[in-house]
């Protein structure tokens, strides 16, 4: 009684199919065809004709603007609408070829779609299905086809062969791996140093104009982007050491602080800490003045500044490492030595010394 | 009922046959014939039926704006640079000049601002990405919403969810080439989550970028990814996928004449011809036009990139948000064993990703062992008519939506003057809320719609007029529904619990149980004989007391 519908058993014996009462309702088969406007009025048909041919018509003018604009009105050249080389100039370059190729492409679609729509035959078609599955017959002569060619390779009676061929094709794919190991070293100690580390007593400087910070300079609840100052262009694999040696200088009250710890690694308030964020590596860009805080704009960690970076809210889980600054002679901010733990996202051996 | 087939069509071009263009064609014709057996395939394709149906769209927006995409993508890739070498830019757009910056953002600029046509492409592509993948999934939520992932179309839903994982590898491989600011952290992202991988994680980050990140290696490996590896790909999927479909012949809905062992529908040739031809051209008009006038992703805002800075409101392109809504959820869950660290608070959210995605592509085989419905089903389900099915499909939407708008927690926040920290908490909380009460609010819709239509199949649509007989009685007339109209309403299977035992595990039992113990059974035969007889009954007294004239006394003063 759980049979398919169309009698046949399922294969695992039960379907949660409900019988239906008597097979049933019949169906009543394709319904009376409607026809259209353009089939029945000869001035309909006409109309549609028009249109259609039209359309073809509006594309070629698309293509002629398209091909017009394209010399006309360039960015960097000549241009009818605006001074050559102007941010005018590229917005009407964009706008009237863009409009000229829209224009092409879209009425030959229209063109086509109404044209089937309206004037090809419109009453439906039936084709049968046939069983996805192949003949009885068919099925066994695939099956005598394997079975012979089995056979014939003789696999089921030499085992020797079998576990050889086994043991190549398992042991071949591991030859990927010598490829795919050369495509980058191997991390060594780089990921727990930064450029801080490679100097000792390196001064802290701006980003980007790379002068450098005396405590003077460092007004309270203010804030610095920092890096060394001795990294430069120059400075081999420039842009990976300062995607480490990020840091961002604070000015907090002394007597806000609930970390005695961290106080002690600044000087008078003035922090350092990186800026590379411990959840998956965003530079913790926004420093909010009012609350300390300190935001990862990609996913919302939140760090305290006065406890030591330690995570407020959000992803993250350990503080922002901690750059101790000391002040030098000529009254400049200077990094002892790193960062007080690797910075960025945690990895697996991040707290075992390399 | 017609029973033409395509084959045996009567053509009424005799008067055509002659001119010269028919003759040419039949040149031509022989010709291939000879050398390609194109007659055989004529005669296999031409008059294929495939159904009509609007919902039947999404698969072709997808493979149109993948088409454009190539040709798009191929314009770009005469221009492009993808080196990571430092330059200085002394190009047009002022703000940038005397910037250091990589040749393969130098060459981005140049294509946008130098090159006639370049900022056209760039958008076309970049839009045309967009849509693909909005495609994608409107047309696989068509496919499961109206059950055409069953037999045998299982491994093409496969073959389907494997092109929608791609897309999303082409995607971000493609934005992130630019190598701005805003890509650049989305790869830094990358790096992030690399290293939270157990043991082996700091070696694939330093295998994928060369090095230490940013390197110089990614973006060339990058290109070569996107322009090649996953193109080809997708095409091969392409390909597999269009032989299932013309091998299975489409699915189509329920109506009558419609059978599971026929295809109702227009041919390939001519209507197909023209009306999918047509639609490509349509699609490419209307996402040129989006690139005439709408700009996107406008990299020489952001910058090149540099590890030092990011901009607040950093999201990922719309397909790639719901992978970073879960990082931005989990709270900062870290463990140290053994001095070896495990970041859950990158883990757990990969972990949820790979459920999704893994429940979504294998729910063919799981619904195939609850129900044991082992035909072959080629007319598709309307997604009332599957509550259960229809409310998990939902849910999964709702889990995905719920993750999307917590990668967009920063905009929301300041959009509605919101705290971020209560909206991050209320996004936590929803993550599980929502997905179980979308679920039952939706099933409970699915079925009363049920109820709905069982009332309509019996009774005929309501004509909100009312009759009141002598007695006081208040009878509305109803309309009875055409048998074609009926036939809609009361042809769907009906599926019911199992009880455990006779082959069925306690486990199969308890799934056929969640799945099928809310049911609005079909209307039977009798029940509608019933139905028929009482409204034939009812008919009489009305046309008794209204003398056959059912129009309202204020109609009939008008006329």
């Amino acid at each position: 009684m759980n049979d398919n519908l169309d009698g046949s058993s399922p294969a695992r014996g039960l379907s949660a199919i409900a019988p239906k009462e008597g097979g049933g309702f019949p169906n009543p088969g394709l319904p009376p065809h409607i026809h259209r406007q353009a089939d029945l009025s000869k001035a309909a048909e006409k109309r549609a004709e028009r249109l259609v041919a039209s359309m073809f018509v509006l594309s070629i003018v698309g293509t002629v603007l398209f091909i017009a604009a394209y010399f006309l009105v360039t960015p960097t050249g000549i241009n009818l609408f605006a001074e050559e080389g102007t941010p005018k100039a590229l917005w009407w370059s964009n706008l009237t070829t863009g409009l000229g190729l829209a224009i092409a492409v879209f009425f030959i679609g229209a063109a086509a779609v109404h044209w089937a729509k309206t004037l090809m035959p419109d009453d439906e078609m039936v084709e049968e299905r046939h069983d996805i599955r192949g003949s009885d017959e068919t099925r066994e002569i695939a099956a005598g086809i394997i079975t012979d060619g089995l056979a014939e390779s003789g696999i089921a009676r030499r085992p020797v062969i079998v576990t050889a061929m086994v043991a190549a094709l398992a042991a071949l794919p591991i030859a990927v791996l010598a490829p795919l190991s050369t495509l980058g070293p191997l991390p060594g100690g780089r990921l727990h140093h930064t450029f801080w580390g490679q100097n000792a007593r390196q001064r802290l400087a701006r980003d980007h104009d790379g002068t450098p910070i005396k405590l003077s300079d460092v007004a309270m609840n203010s804030v610095f982007h920092v890096m060394p100052e001795g990294l430069t262009h120059e400075t081999e694999h420039f842009l990976e050491e300062r995607a480490k040696a990020a840091a961002v200088l604070v000015r907090i009250d002394p007597a806000l602080s609930k970390n005695e710890e961290s106080m002690a690694m600044g000087v008078e308030g003035v922090l350092a800490f990186s800026k590379i964020c411990t959840h998956v590596g965003c530079p913790v860009a926004l420093y909010e003045q009012q609350t300390h805080h300190m935001l990862c704009p990609c996913h919302q960690s939140t760090f305290d500044v006065t406890d030591g970076a330690k995570v407020i809210f959000g992803p993250a889980h350990r503080p922002l490492p901690q750059l101790p600054i000391e002040v030098d002679d000529e009254g400049y901010l200077v990094a002892p030595g790193d960062f007080t733990e690797p910075i960025g996202p945690s990895f697996w051996n991040i707290h075992k010394e390399k | 009922m017609t029973t033409t087939t395509p084959s045996t069509r009567k053509q009424t071009s005799d008067a055509e046959g002659s001119s010269r263009a028919y003759k040419l064609g039949a040149v031509g014709g022989d010709w291939l014939d000879q050398r390609v057996a194109g007659g055989g395939l004529v005669k296999f394709m031409a008059r294929k039926i495939f159904p009509d149906h609007w919902s039947f769209m999404f698969g072709e927006v997808a493979l149109y704006s993948f088409v454009i995409l190539l040709i798009s993508g191929v314009f770009l890739t005469m221009f492009f640079d993808p080196s990571m070498e430092e330059v200085i830019y002394s190009g047009p757009y002022e703000p940038l000049q005397g910037l250091m910056m990589s040749r393969a953002f130098e060459s981005t600029l140049e294509i946008s601002f130098e090159v006639t046509g370049g900022l056209l492409f760039r958008q076309m592509h970049h839009w045309s990405a967009l849509v693909f993948m909005v495609a994608i999934f409107v047309h696989m939520f068509r496919v499961f919403f109206t059950g055409a992932f069953r037999k045998p179309r299982e491994l093409n839903w496969i073959v389907g969810f494997s092109l929608m994982v791609l897309g999303m590898v082409a995607g971000f491989s493609g934005y992130s080439l630019p190598d701005d600011v805003l890509s650049g952290n989305g790869l830094r992202v990358i790096d992030g989550l690399m290293k939270a991988v157990p043991v082996v994680g700091t070696y694939l980050s330093m295998l994928l970028f060369g090095g230490e990140f940013p390197g110089t290696a990614v973006i060339p490996r990058l290109f070569t990814v996107h322009i090649l590896l996953v193109p080809a790909m997708i095409l091969g999927l392409i390909a597999i996928h269009m032989v299932l479909l013309v091998l299975h012949k489409h699915t189509q809905y329920p109506g009558p004449g419609r059978t599971e062992r026929n295809v109702v529908g227009f041919p390939v040739f001519p209507v197909y011809a023209a009306k999918a031809g047509g639609f490509f051209f349509l699609v490419f008009g209307i996402i040129t036009f989006i690139s005439a006038t709408t700009s996107i992703n406008a990299v020489w805002n952001y910058g090149p990139y540099d590890p030092s800075p990011v901009s607040a409101g950093s999201q990922p392109d719309w397909y790639m948000l719901w992978t970073d809504g879960g990082l931005r959820l989990i709270p900062g869950w870290e463990s140290t064993i053994f001095g070896y660290v495990l970041s859950w608070n990158i883990l757990i959210p990969m972990v949820i990703y790979g459920l999704l995605l893994g429940v979504l592509a294998l729910y063919p085989f799981l619904e195939a062992w609850v129900t044991g419905d082992d035909r072959e089903r080629h007319v598709n389900d309307l997604p009332y008519n599957a509550p259960v099915r229809t409310g998990l499909g939902v849910a999964w939407i709702m889990t995905y939506l719920i993750l999307a708008l917590a990668a967009t927690n920063d905009i929301i926040a300041v959009a509605l003057q919101l705290s971020i920290n209560d909206l991050t908490w209320a996004l936590r909380i929803a993550f599980f809320v929502v997905p179980v009460l979308s679920f039952y609010i939706t099933k409970r819709l699915c079925l009363s719609i049920q109820r709905h239509k069982r009332e309509k199949a019996l009774h005929g649509e309501e004509s909100s007029r009312i009759v009141r007989t002598e007695t006081g009685d208040m009878i509305e007339i109803h309309t009875p529904l055409s048998e074609f109209d009926r036939w809609v309403l009361v042809q769907h299977d009906d599926y019911r619990p199992l009880s455990a035992g006779k082959g069925v595990s306690s486990l199969r039992a308890k799934a056929t149980s969640f799945f099928f113990k809310d049911r609005i059974s079909p209307v039977t035969p009798s029940e509608l004989r019933e139905a028929l007889e009482h409204s034939g009954h009812e008919k009489h007294v009305i046309d008794e007391l209204t003398g056959g004239d059912y129009r309202t006394p204020a109609e009939k003063t008008q006329h």
